[in-house]
């Protein structure tokens, strides 16, 4: 049960979100500049360093949901997204991408974990500083989420199928767009 | 030196900011609405917080500007420290006492949080509000914290620096720089 009274209805994060629209207007928008804006990475592959920090931080609704966004924008390939959280050094994913998991993995323990060498070793296999940046802030960010997310102790279904259908429309849409949905309906019913 | 080229002259999360702006917006936002907009927690309770929290995740720029921000919102810089040292013995009010130790367990990880801390809280009169956003200052400082440090971003160890910025935090918020490159020594 949630810690505190949080809207019935909705799920995880949206929960948290429809108590507190304050916060959740910059936590959406820091999202979608993060994983959706203009990139060199693509949004698939940002999203799967999402997935990779909420599985490291053992937050299922996070892991769950960015799972099927990032399998919705990789051709609903989910057995990568499995591949990637159990051992992404053997999953079908570029040299850079997994030099930019291994910097994500050392920045969920803590920032001072990162080494120049693994800067070192991304930027050897391509890595920008903008990608660099943006994975430390991509990882530092869902340690938020995720501690957000089991910190209030939100509701978080375990049927799959909720999560892969949500992750399409999120992949779609992106996270403002969706949000303005649900944080409308429940100021209404407020 | 930080691990990619941010622009020189500027400390701590202000580097990441000049060098990333489109999520320097939302993040400093966020960090407006937590710390600084009213609320029924005083800033200067929110920045303890937001120190404590810091000083758990060793990053020194945040423990050390938001330590400075809390000690110009409450005119006492012992009590910051009290506070990280030591809370359960700190001047404070038994109601931040316990929404600290719910900070504390998020800055371990969000399961750590249990029903008999926010019971507890609740007892001392926090507020479902109150405690929403202990939780959310908590996870965010450990997003803030990562980031600072996972960019090995420059940190001086300067006193008057951090001491101003603490001001111009205390008084303007969070959504203009505290810091532009010619205040730094």
């Amino acid at each position: 049960m949630p810690h505190i009274k949080l809207p019935e209805e909705l799920p995880g994060i949206r929960s948290a979100m429809a108590f507190r629209p304050e916060t959740a207007k910059p936590l959406n928008e820091l999202v979608e500049v993060l994983l959706r804006g203009p990139h060199s990475l693509t949004p698939g592959e940002r999203e799967l360093i999402a997935t990779y920090v909420s599985y490291l931080n053992d937050c299922y609704y996070c892991q769950m949901s960015h799972g099927a966004i990032a399998a919705a924008h990789l051709n609903d390939d989910e057995e990568l997204v499995k591949r990637v959280k159990a051992d992404f050094q053997h999953a079908d994913i570029s040299n850079k991408l997994k030099a930019l998991l291994v910097i994500a993995g050392k920045v969920q323990k803590g920032g001072k974990h990162v080494t120049a060498e693994d800067v070192e070793h991304a930027r050897n296999l391509g890595a920008t500083d903008l990608e660099i940046h943006d994975t430390v802030l991509i990882a530092a960010a869902f340690c938020m989420y995720n501690r957000y997310v089991d910190g209030l102790e939100t509701m978080q279904p375990l049927d799959e199928a909720t999560y892969r259908e949500r992750g399409k429309r999120v992949a779609r849409d992106g996270y403002v767009m969706v949000s303005k949905e649900y944080l409308a309906t429940y100021a209404v019913t407020r | 030196m930080p691990h990619i080229a941010l622009p020189e002259g500027l400390p701590g999360i202000s580097s990441g900011f000049a060098f990333r702006p489109e999520a320097a917006k939302p993040m400093r936002e966020l960090a407006h609405i937590l710390l600084h907009e009213p609320n029924s927690l005083a800033p200067g309770e929110r920045e303890l917080i937001a120190t404590y929290v810091s000083s758990q995740n060793d990053c020194y720029f945040c423990q050390t500007s938001h330590g400075a921000a809390a000690a110009a919102h409450l005119g006492d810089d012992e009590i910051v420290k009290r506070v990280k040292a030591d809370f359960q013995h700190a001047a404070i009010s038994d109601k931040l006492k316990a929404l600290l130790v719910i900070a504390g367990k998020v800055q371990k990880g969000g399961k750590y949080v249990t029903a008999e801390d926010v019971e507890h809280a609740r007892n001392l009169g926090a507020t479902d509000l109150e405690i929403h956003d202990t939780v959310l200052i908590a996870a965010a400082f450990c997003m803030y914290n990562r980031y600072v440090d996972g960019l090995g971003t420059w940190q001086p160890h300067d006193e008057s620096m951090y001491a101003a910025m603490g001001k111009h935090l205390a008084t303007e918020g969070y959504r203009t720089p505290s810091i532009k490159t010619a205040e730094v020594a």
